[in-house]
Formats: C-alpha cells, sequence, structure tokens
C-alpha cells in the first residue's frame, strides 16, 4: 500500500517567538524553520511500515514557499519514496490543506494518510479531521499505536484519562501522537541521497482548491507580560491578600 | 548560520541539528549523573553510531558517514557544545585511532576493524604518551620485537583516553634504533595476554577513562602493523594535525557553552537593583567571550577550508591549537567569574568546563610544544 504523509514547515520549537510590530503576525524572516514535530513523527511511522514490508511507497506532500522543499528533503532524508511540494505563498487554512490533501489522495490513491495531530505554529488540530470528513474515510486522532491488519487497522488513542482502542477499515486517516515512536536521525548518507528522489511541483489551482481565506487575522499581539510574584509570610497574610486584594474569595 | 558560510551549508546544518536532537535527548539529560558517578553507558556507542553521529568525517566505504574534515570538525563542535567533555571524548576516541588504521592499514584490516568501530559495537584508542615521554613522542620506549609472524610488546603507555575500555589500540612503539626513526604504529587488541590496565583518577572528564596499560611480552601477528616498519613516526605528526582540528573544534564548542550560559546568566541574576546584563563590566566581558569565540572560528574555518583544499598547514594548526587552549581557558575562566559563588557549586556546566578547562592546553600536544613545533615550521628557524 502507499502511504502519504503532509509535513508542515514551522517555526523550529526552539525559537523564541516574536510578534511583528505592526501585529500583522508573528517574525518568520530570519528565523529558523523546521519540519513540525509531529510530522516527523509521521513520516517515521511510514518509514517503519515500509521497512516491515506492509507498505510499498511513502510519499511526502508540503504545502506552501519554494523553502518547504528543504522540509521534503528532510523527509526524504528520513526515508520517504519522493515528494509533492504545493507551492504556494498564500496563507493556508486547515481547511485549503485539507481540500488539496483530498485531491492529491483522489490522484495517488494511499491506503493511509498520517497526519500530524497537530502542528506547533498555530495549534489547529483540525487538518487530520478535515481530510478524513472531505474523503469520507475512516479516521482515528492522537494515535500511540498502529497496527496495521488485512484492509483494516487498530489504533491505540491516547484520550484524557487513558487509551481508547478503535479498529478502522482503510482508506483511513490516522492524526500521530507524541508517544507514536521516536523519529530516526537523518544521516549525512542518506540526506545526500535524499537528494537523488524525486519532488513534483504544482500549485492549488492545479488541484482546483480555492485558498482564499475564510478567518480573517485583526491583530497578534505577545501575551502579558508575567508580573513578579512576592513570597507571603505567613497564612493570614495569604488568605488576607487573596480577599482583598486578589478578590477571588 | 547565515546564508553563506566559508565552510558549512544547509546539508551540515541539517546534520547539526539533527546531533543537537541526539544531545538532547542522549546525552543532556543523564550526562550530568555519569560524570558524577564516572560511568561511561557502553549502549551510547551503539545509539550515536546508528545515529550515524559517530561516522562523520570517515569514508562511508568502510562504515562511516562521509563528509571529510569538515563534519568531522562540525560533530566534535556540537557534542562538545553539551558542556560535558567527558562523554565527548569517552565516544570520540575513534576519532584519532582510527584515522591511522584506514591511512595506513591493510585492507583486510580496514575492512575488519573499521566499521566494528563506527558502527559503536568496538570501542578505539589511541596509545601514543609514555610516562618518560609525553610531549617528546620521538623518546618513547615501548618496544615491539618482531619474532616470526608477530611483534612481542613490552612497555607502558599512560593518560590514554578510553585506554581501558578499548578494544583496540592503535599503539605507538619501537621497532628499530633511537629517535624518530625508529617508531612503528601497531593494532594491540585490548583482549590480548600479557596487557594490564587501570583507570586513572583525575581531576575532570570522569565519564572518559584515561588509561595507564602495562605490555608484557604481548604477542600480536605482524600483520597488525600499520604501514611500513620503522616508518612511524610520520602517520603519529599526520595524525598529531587531524586530532588538533578536532580539539580546536571541540574548545569552540565548549566556549559556546560557557558563553551561552553566562549571557542566561546574566539575564536572571540580578545585583545593585539591576540585570548582571545591565552591568557595562558584565557587558563587556560577555563581548570578550564572544571575540574569542568568532575569533576561533575564523582561524578553524580558514584551516579546515585549506586542509580539505590538501594544505598540510603543521604551523597554522599548531597555532591555532595552542590559541584555542588559551582562549577557551580565558573564557570559562570568565564564566566562572560571572556565576560568581553559584560558578564553583557542582551542577553547573561552567564548573566543570573551567574544572577541565586546562586539559586541553596540556593533551594533543601542550601550549609551549605547539609553540615550539610552529617556530620551526614559520620558516625562519635556525
Ligand atoms: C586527560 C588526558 C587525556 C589524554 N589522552 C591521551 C590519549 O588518548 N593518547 C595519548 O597518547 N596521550 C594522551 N594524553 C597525553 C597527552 O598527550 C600528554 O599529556 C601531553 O602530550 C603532554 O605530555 P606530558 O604529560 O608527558 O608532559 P611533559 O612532556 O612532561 O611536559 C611537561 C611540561 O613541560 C613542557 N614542555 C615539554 N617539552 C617542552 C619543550 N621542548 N619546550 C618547552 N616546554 C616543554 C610542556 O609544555 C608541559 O608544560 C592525555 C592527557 C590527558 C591529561
Amino acid at each position: 500500500m502507499k502511504v502519504l504523509v503532509p509535513v508542515k514547515r514551522v517555526i523550529d520549537y526552539n525559537v523564541k517567538i516574536r510578534v511583528k510590530p505592526d501585529g500583522s503576525g508573528v517574525e518568520t524572516q530570519n528565523v529558523k524553520m523546521s519540519m513540525n514535530p509531529f510530522d516527523e513523527i509521521s513520516i517515521e511511522e511510514a518509514v517503519r511500515m515500509k521497512e516491515k514490508g506492509v507498505a510499498e511507497e511513502v510519499i511526502a506532500v508540503s504545502m506552501g514557499p519554494q523553502q518547504c522543499q528543504e522540509t521534503l528533503r528532510t523527509a526524504l532524508a528520513m526515508g520517504a519514496d519522493r515528494g509533492i511540494h504545493v507551492k504556494t505563498d498564500d496563507v493556508l487554512e486547515p481547511l485549503a490543506v485539507a481540500k488539496m490533501l483530498k485531491a492529491i489522495a483522489e490522484k495517488e490513491q494511499p491506503q493511509m494518510i498520517i497526519v500530524g495531530k497537530q502542528a506547533i505554529d498555530d495549534d489547529c488540530n483540525q487538518t487530520g479531521q478535515m481530510t478524513a470528513a472531505l474523503l469520507g474515510w475512516s479516521q482515528a486522532t492522537f494515535a500511540s499505536v498502529i497496527e496495521l491488519g488485512e484492509g483494516t487497522a487498530k489504533v491505540t488513542r491516547e484520550i484524557d484519562g487513558g487509551l481508547e482502542t478503535v479498529d478502522i477499515k482503510l482508506p483511513a486517516v490516522v492524526t500521530s501522537d507524541l508517544r507514536l515512536n521516536e523519529p530516526r536521525y537523518a544521516s549525512l548518507p542518506n540526506i545526500m541521497k535524499a537528494k537523488k528522489k524525486p519532488i513534483e511541483e504544482m500549485d492549488p489551482a492545479s488541484l482546483g482548491v480555492d485558498t482564499t481565506p475564510r478567518v480573517k487575522t485583526l491583530k497578534v499581539s505577545e501575551p502579558p507580560k508575567r508580573q513578579g510574584g512576592v513570597k507571603v509570610e505567613s497564612v493570614q497574610e495569604l488568605v488576607s491578600k487573596l480577599v482583598n486584594e486578589a478578590k477571588v474569595i | 548560520m547565515a546564508a553563506r558560510h566559508p565552510i558549512y551549508d544547509a546539508d551540515s546544518e541539517t546534520i547539526r541539528e539533527q546531533i543537537r536532537r541526539f544531545c538532547a535527548r542522549e546525552i543532556e539529560p543523564h550526562a550530568e549523573a555519569w560524570e558524577e558517578e564516572g560511568i561511561f553507558p557502553r549502549e551510547l556507542y551503539a545509539k550515536a553510531g546508528a545515529a550515524g553521529i559517530l561516522g562523520l568525517g570517515f569514508p562511508e566505504e568502510y562504515g562511516g558517514a562521509g563528509g571529510g574534515i569538515t563534519y568531522y570538525c562540525l560533530v566534535r563542535e556540537e557534542l562538545a557544545r553539551t558542556g560535558f567533555a567527558g562523554v565527548r571524548v569517552g565516544l570520540m576516541g575513534l576519532g584519532i585511532a582510527l584515522p591511522p588504521i584506514l591511512k595506513l592499514g591493510s585492507e583486510e584490516m580496514k575492512r575488519r576493524i573499521a566499521p566494528e568501530v563506527l558502527s559503536g559495537e568496538k570501542i578505539s584508542a589511541l596509545a601514543i604518551s609514555e610516562p618518560e615521554g609525553g610531549s617528546d613522542v620521538a623518546n618513547l620506549r615501548t618496544t615491539a620485537r618482531r619474532e616470526g609472524d608477530e611483534y612481542i610488546v613490552n612497555g607502558e603507555k599512560t593518560f590514554i583516553s578510553s585506554g581501558v575500555r578499548a578494544d583496540y589500540m592503535t599503539v605507538a612503539v619501537r621497532t628499530g634504533g633511537p629517535g624518530m626513526a625508529g617508531i612503528s604504529l601497531l593494532v594491540v587488541e585490548g583482549d590480548r595476554p600479557g596487557i594490564s590496565r587501570t583507570n586513572l583518577k583525575k581531576s575532570g572528564w570522569w565519564t572518559s577513562d584515561t588509561g595507564h596499560i602495562h605490555f608484557d611480552d604481548v604477542r600480536v601477528p605482524a600483520s597488525n602493523l600499520l604501514g611500513e616498519e620503522n616508518g612511524g613516526f610520520k602517520g603519529i605528526m599526520n595524525n598529531f594535525n587531524l586530532e588538533r582540528l578536532g580539539i580546536a573544534a571541540s574548545l569552540i564548542g565548549s566556549s559556546r557553552c560557557c558563553y551561552e550560559e553566562a549571557v542566561r546568566y546574566a539575564h536572571e541574576r540580578r545585583t545593585f537593583g539591576k540585570l548582571l546584563a545591565e552591568h557595562q563590566v558584565v557587558r563587556h566581558k560577555l563581548v570578550d567571550m564572544a571575540t574569542g569565540i568568532q575569533a576561533m572560528e575564523g582561524m578553524l574555518d580558514n584551516l579546515v577550508w585549506r586542509v580539505t583544499g590538501g594544505e598540510t598547514c603543521i604551523a597554522e594548526i599548531a597555532m591555532l591549537k595552542s590559541f584555542c587552549g588559551a582562549t577557551h581557558e580565558r573564557i570559562a575562566s570568565e564564566a566562572v567569574q560571572i556565576f560568581g559563588g553559584a560558578g564553583i557549586i557542582r551542577g553547573h556546566k561552567v564548573e566543570r568546563i573551567f574544572r577541565e578547562s586546562k586539559i586541553l592546553s596540556i593533551g594533543g600536544g601542550s601550549s609551549e610544544v605547539m609553540k615550539d613545533l610552529a617556530s620551526r615550521h614559520l620558516g625562519w628557524s635556525a
């Protein structure tokens, strides 16, 4: 079977996010970008399926500006077989991404799409669910274990207060959670080999998708600065402050 | 990294990222405990091997990850940046033990030894220094006497990193007359009868064992000889050149760790109602540290580029090594100064780095010996 894995280029998790002075968004100029960590986990899972012989091909897809090809190269260095780059400088909302994934899935016919449960930039947690709904496929979100059967999969999901196991029919969309696996390191020989793997370029129009945003960003601002705390001497003082200053009791 | 760099490119930055991930996952959370207990978890070799870290700078046909000297330096800088030099040295002994085998060894030996070492299955060490002669390599006394198809090794080596754990030792021995013309390089397996090894207690690098080794009639197949008999001295010197580039990179990484720790602390600690970083004196200290790092990097980038282009650069590498040793000592000292009393308390990275900061002004060729070597290769020596 084929496995399709979308990979998003996001601000690196180590970078301290800065809001642009005009409040129109966050600063991405000269900021280190990397693959969304949940997408690394998805790629790892797909590559392991291939190594076990249950998947024949792993296709990585990235949507966004030219530099998304760097993210795709990382996915290829981790073991994906080929890449698809949907090139656009537009802002992409989850619904637009889901529609494009649907169009690509209809063409490529994968049995599974493994999507990160969320991207660490906007934390939307919507793309996987929307893609499954648009395709009319089964979905299993927040996966910590995926076991493949004959045309089926058994997925362990992380839910509040425990684990839930669901049986789903393929084709399906699965979204990966943190504990699904530990992604491997891309080695130098594999980075070199990845340069020879093909990346197909397309654009949203060729997929028949209108990416015009439906949500308008009015203003982006820093969270309020934390005020320094004070140490209280006694329980009495604490209670008096809670009553008189914080007015919470 | 900026878009343009003299020796690094997008690929090297991807690899740097992978090494940082490895350090954050496999080294940082545990190294403080390893260091305090003086242990090195053997499985770290296999993990670093599988991650393609051990093999950086070594040819792929022998199990390496490729990349040449640029990557040889890059991996050492990043491992040093954790601030745990003992872990780096414990892990990377192969960086000085393996090159002579790959340069001078028989094809059979290269295929047998290199892949095992680069995958992290086996540990290797380089044994040159002796109780009677560290700086004065040409005077070494450990002998290897040829008897039929074997060499019989007698003598002692000391201060050998990973010397106690090593499965393979690349040993400098005297096979001929006195001086540099009587020296050979021989691979000695760690489990041969007649070898006894003890770990020396030292002031730092506790994760890395430092061995004193006795060879008492140790029999080694003659085919373990590297290169020509009595022709080992040149190989030792070439290997030192590579080692010193790696040491410079490590000192840069370690200096960066000091600088980053000091910058962080200076933005947390308040005195006289201000952050330390708001006192001009402290700001100047931080700038001086950054200047030292910039100078070391400039020298190293330039020499990596020249050596990659085929130059030998003996004097320049010797000057680089002594300059980096001294600069790193100063940076470590200033970092502790910025931490104040906290810099003396165990558990802070700068405390350990300062305590260990003499080691690399001595090991790999002392600063005095480096300057002496440079003076003889700058073209004016009598
Ligand atoms: C932690 C550690 C790990 C080490 N690991 C290894 C290893 O893996 N393999 C290995 O082979 N060796 C290793 N060494 C040994 C190291 O290379 C030697 O310590 C170093 O070369 C200096 O030799 P020495 O200690 O005998 O000092 P000496 O040669 O006795 O020198 C003592 C002092 O005299 C100075 N001096 C010597 N000759 C001259 C001169 N001609 N002019 C002016 N000053 C001079 C030196 O600079 C030094 O200050 C290690 C050392 C340490 C401390």
